[in-house]
This record gives C-alpha cells, sequence and structure tokens, in this order.
C-alpha cells in the first residue's frame, strides 16, 4: 500500500515562503480534495441508490405500486417485512433454493482447495519434465470459455446419468480450475525455496512439505480461492440452467432467473427474493474484502 | 552423488506429476476429449435421441447462411466495441480514484466493489425494473431532466445492447480492483525521481503511472474481448430467458449457441458453433500478444532474466 501524495512532500516550511502563496497552494489542495470528495460521493450515488431503490420495493405490501411517479431511493412509510418470509417460505420456495446452493458451494470449495493447493504446488516447487508446456496449457485453459466445451461435457454427463443431479456441477471442481491453480502457484512460489531445503535436510518428504511447510502458509491465497468459489458457483447460471431439472433442485440463480421470465411475478416479491439471493454474498464479501482486495493484489498479475 | 541426485530428481518428478494427477485428470476429460468429440460432433447432424449422422462440413455451411447466427456475431461485435474501451478507461479512472489517499477512502472502496460480487442474475433483475421505458426510476429521472423521449432501453433494438453495457458499468468495480492493484505494485520511488525532474501531476501519469501498468491493461483487454463471447446471464435475464418481445436485439452468442443446443436440440450445429467460438477466442488471444510486444512494459525480473 504505497502511493506517493506529492503535495505534502513538496510543501516548504512556512516561514520561509511568503505568506499568501502558501494560503493560496493550500486553498488549492482543499477545492481539490473537495472535488475529489464530490466525484467520489457521486459515483457511491450511483452504485447504491439502485439498491435502496431494491429495498423499498420490496419492503412494500402487494396493492402500493413499486414504481412511483418519482423514484423513491430509501424505505420510508411501507416496512411490510413479512414479504421476505414469503419469499423464503410461503409463495416461493427461496429457502430451498438457498439450500441447494449451499449445498453445491460447500462441495466445490472443498474439491477447489484440495485440487488447486495440490497443482499449485506442484508448479510451484517441484521440477519435473515437460513443466513449461503444461503450465502454457494451464494459461491457455484460463483463456479458453470454458462454455466452448458445454456441449460434450453435456453429452458426458448424460452418457453417465448425471443429468438432474449436483454431480456435473461438483465433480468437475475436484479436478481443479486453472484460474485458482494460477493464483495458487504465484503465491506459493514466493514463499522462500530455503524452507523446503531445510525441511529436506530434517527427513521429510514432499507430501510432509506440501502438507506441514507450505499448506499452513498459503492460507491467504486458500482464502481467495474459496471466496471466489463461493461467488462464482452462488452466482452461476448456465450449468445448473442445463444440468438441473426439477424445481426442488433449483439453484438461487435459477430461480429468480425464472421469477423475471415468468411475467406474473409481483415486483416486491421479485426484488425481496433478488435481497435474500444476495444477502450471503454481500456477508461473505464484508467479511473477507480486506484480504480479497489484498489477496489480489499479493498474487499479482506477472507470470 | 551424482547417481544419488538422479534418484532424488527422479522422486521428485515422480511426486510432481502425483499432485499434478487432479488436474491432468480433468485436462483429460473436461478439456482434451470434449474438444475432439466437439469437432467430431460438429461434422454431424446431432439430436441425442437418434444417433449421430455424418454430414460433412454442412453444419458449417449451414451457419454461414443462418441469419440468427449473423445476428449473433453482430450483437456481440456491437458489445465488444462499446464495452471493451468504456470499460478499460472507467475502470482505469476510477482505480485512479479509489487509490486517493484520502480519509474514508477504505469505506468507499468496500461500496464500488460491491456490485462486482453480486450475480449476473441479481443485478440484471435490478435493472429490468429500473430500465423499464415507462415507469423505471431511469427514464423517471430522465423525463424530470426534460427529455421528453428517453431512449426505450432494453425494448429497443438500438438501446438493448447499450442496455447491457451501462449494467456492465455498474460492476465496474470489479475491473477497479485489479488495476488497484497494479497500481499499489508500482515504487513508490518511481514518483520520487520523476516528482525530482520537476513532473507534473499529468506527466507522472503518463509516464510513471501507465508504462507500468501496461502489464494490468493487456489483461484487462483479452479478459474483456473473450468476455464479450461469454455474456449469457445478463441478456438471459434481460430478454426474459432469450424469448420475450425484443427479438434479436440480445441475440448474444451465447445465448445463441445455448438455445440451438438445448432449447433446439441440434447438437451438432452447436458443436461447430462451439468450434468458432473456440477459434474466435484462440484468435483474439494470439492477436493480441503478438501485438502487446509494442506497447507492454515488463519490469526487468532478476528471477526470469528478463
Amino acid at each position: 500500500m504505497r502511493t506517493v501524495e506529492a503535495p505534502e512532500r513538496i510543501e516548504a516550511p512556512p516561514e520561509i515562503e511568503p505568506q499568501p502563496k502558501v494560503t493560496r497552494y493550500r486553498a488549492r489542495r482543499i477545492s481539490y480534495k473537495v472535488l475529489m470528495y464530490i466525484l467520489l460521493l457521486g459515483l457511491c450515488g450511483f452504485i447504491l441508490l439502485p439498491v435502496g431503490w431494491m429495498f423499498t420495493a420490496a419492503l412494500k405490501p402487494d396493492l402500493e405500486p413499486v414504481f412511483t411517479p418519482t423514484p423513491e431511493w430509501f424505505p420510508t412509510t411501507f416496512w411490510e417485512w413479512g414479504n421476505f418470509h414469503r419469499v423464503l417460505t410461503e409463495s416461493m420456495p427461496f429457502l430451498r433454493y438457498m439450500i441447494n446452493s449451499t449445498i453445491i458451494v460447500v462441495a466445490c470449495i472443498i474439491g477447489e482447495l484440495i485440487a488447486c493447493s495440490l497443482v499449485g504446488f506442484a508448479f510451484a516447487r517441484l521440477r519435473f519434465r515437460g513443466s513449461k508446456v503444461l503450465f502454457y496449457i494451464l494459461i491457455v485453459t484460463m483463456l479458453i470459455p470454458w462454455q466452448a466445451l458445454m456441449i460434450p461435457q453435456f453429452l458426458l454427463f448424460v452418457k453417465l446419468g448425471w443429468y438432474g443431479t449436483y454431480l456435473p456441477i461438483i465433480v468437475p471442481s475436484f479436478t481443479g480450475t486453472a484460474f485458482f491453480i494460477f493464483l495458487m502457484r504465484q503465491y506459493m512460489r514466493t514463499i522462500p525455496k530455503d524452507l523446503d531445503d531445510a525441511a529436506r535436510v530434517d527427513g521429510l518428504n514432499t507430501w510432509q512439505i506440501f502438507w506441514r511447510i507450505i499448506l499452513p502458509l498459503s492460507t491467504p491465497v486458500l482464502t481467495v480461492c474459496a471466496v471466489f468459489t463461493f461467488l462464482w458457483n452462488w452466482n452461476d447460471l448456465l450449468r445448473p440452467l442445463i444440468y438441473l431439472d426439477s424445481d426442488e433442485k433449483f439453484t438461487v440463480a435459477m430461480g429468480l432467473a425464472n421469477l423475471v421470465t415468468r411475467a406474473d411475478t409481483p415486483w416486491n416479491l421479485t426484488m425481496a427474493a433478488n435481497l435474500v439471493s444476495i444477502l450471503p454474498c454481500v456477508i461473505v464479501y464484508f467479511f473477507v474484502q480486506k484480504k480479497l482486495i489484498g489477496g489480489i493484489a499479493s498474487v499479482g498479475l506477472k507470470g | 552423488m551424482a547417481a544419488a541426485k538422479g534418484l532424488m530428481a527422479r522422486k521428485e518428478q515422480r511426486a510432481a506429476y502425483l499432485f499434478l494427477s487432479p488436474w491432468l485428470i480433468g485436462l483429460a476429460v473436461f478439456w482434451i476429449v470434449p474438444i475432439i468429440a466437439s469437432f467430431a460432433l460438429s461434422l454431424t447432424e446431432y439430436n441425442i435421441i437418434t444417433s449421430p449422422h455424418f454430414v460433412g462440413l454442412e453444419n458449417y455451411r449451414d451457419m454461414l447462411q443462418d441469419r440468427t447466427f449473423w445476428v449473433s456475431i453482430r450483437v456481440t461485435l456491437k458489445f465488444m466495441v462499446l464495452s471493451v474501451p468504456l470499460y478499460l478507461v472507467c475502470g482505469l479512472l476510477l482505480s485512479l480514484l479509489l487509490n486517493l489517499k484520502v480519509r474514508g477512502i477504505n469505506l468507499f472502496r468496500t461500496i464500488f466493489f460491491l456490485p462486482a460480487v453480486l450475480s449476473g442474475v441479481a443485478v440484471a433483475v435490478l435493472w429490468v425494473a429500473l430500465l423499464n421505458p415507462d415507469v423505471g426510476a431511469v427514464n423517471t429521472i430522465l423525463r424530470s431532466l426534460g427529455m421528453d423521449d428517453p431512449p426505450r432501453w432494453l425494448d429497443s433494438p438500438t438501446w438493448a445492447v447499450p442496455s447491457v453495457v451501462l449494467v456492465g458499468l455498474w460492476g465496474i468495480g470489479g475491473g477497479a480492483i485489479i488495476y488497484l492493484s497494479g497500481l499499489q505494485n508500482i515504487s513508490g520511488q518511481l514518483y520520487e525521481a520523476a516528482l525530482l525532474d520537476g513532473a507534473g501531476p499529468w506527466q507522472r501519469f503518463r509516464y510513471v503511472t501507465l508504462p507500468m501498468l501496461t502489464p494490468t491493461l493487456l489483461f484487462v483487454l483479452i479478459t474483456g474481448l473473450i468476455d464479450a463471447f461469454q455474456v449469457f446471464d445478463l441478456a438471459y435475464v434481460l430478454s426474459r430467458g432469450g424469448t420475450q418481445g425484443i427479438g434479436d436485439s440480445l441475440q448474444f452468442y451465447l445465448i445463441n449457441l445455448w438455445n440451438e443446443a438445448f432449447v433446439n436440440g441440434r447438437y451438432g450445429y452447436a458443436s461447430a458453433l462451439s468450434w468458432v467460438l473456440v477459434l474466435a477466442a484462440a484468435a483474439v488471444i494470439l492477436v493480441i500478444f503478438r501485438t502487446s510486444g509494442r506497447w507492454v512494459y515488463y519490469e526487468y525480473d532478476p528471477e526470469r532474466g528478463r
């Protein structure tokens, strides 16, 4: 977190500078700061007002229009908290959807963490023939959109009899995702190599070095991978749409998409469902945001 | 001694392949086999019920005459042309703003990155309401600002794609994270040196920040271009399941591919579409990498000897 705040460094001692120049300089600095704050606040409005509108709409009773002649950005008159209850259990099964999404997400996190830490470790710290070629392949699979392969994958899973189950979504995560393997490799490369050498002298084998030394030191990148896996799978629409066929297996993203596809859903309940669906992401985000931003920064993007 | 070293190396190699095995299995089962299968299928007519029927290159020929295919190309390219430069510049500007050392900047960062963690579906559901041409908040504001005839957004063939671009702009914070990490990796000494040379704010940006940020720009450019081929969730929800009202105006490449395979059951033809997608992505990556040597600046990295 190093940036240079230029004006502070070149500030001259006040007794040498003639008085009016200092005031003018200070005035310019203050007006610059005010301008920046105005910009930041304006952009905050662009981000937050839609969320406020959604909240207002979600809290309206059924007969109250959600679209008003002037948009209402904050809830003032109506506080129909029961809408959330209705969305979760009564008129919509969003509790069920959330449980389904949670099952998928937890299984995928376990799979990704196991696979990506193993593979990332091999790329970062072991010497083997073909490592360069395999790493290039890794980068290529990171860039080619997986959707280009969804049809043969779909046919494969249908042949295996996995259509209509969570397996086509969960099982691939146990083979790792290129992006996470890349992140792990980048991170594990920064751990000093002396640690391995010392451990080898102490008689530890490769597995023990991985399990007892490297893995415990890699918790920041493991957290980043777990959080991204959570977000991506919680938010994924395409794969559940392809593989799941019955309402009791649907995920949150699918349930939401279906609400809009059906034209008759009331807006207040739609927005309540939307808020319920994003709440877990927002909670996770608030807990880990420092690590998330720091994690990306520490990994860097240089090959 | 040399023999022992050779043994060590062999053991390390065996261990390495064991560690790599989950990924190698995945690579074979979920990448290599599907790529080959997809090419084989693209030469057939296949509806999953009857067995594949070889038709040669007919699927590719059909594609060239398929109006929907060309519509999807046009929509995708339109999105690409509008979104890539806009997101590149806006993401960069936002990250410069968020890199300022002012009080409360962490709170601002938290707020700006928030939309990036929300699902495409959730964001789309929200903006379907906000962009409603008759009663939505956006047009209500535009009318109160004196615009009598605001765009009909998702209901209009001209404005549908710009609407998707606008909705994407709401989540621009996600891209700004990447720039921000790039900015924070720039050494403060470079700015000090520039200051000593009497460089103003613009010159510091132009001759220090921008060159040091080119690797990040390269990354964002490539992912941005490829993302245009992958637009699905937003378009699916904004066009109410790819079916309603607006017809072709949100017929993105992936929507068309999904429709042909999973709605029309034309798996052979959809495989041909998949292959074109792989080739297009590969072409983009190749062209960008080939030209990147001219404008991407890499710092000397002693470990790599570059």
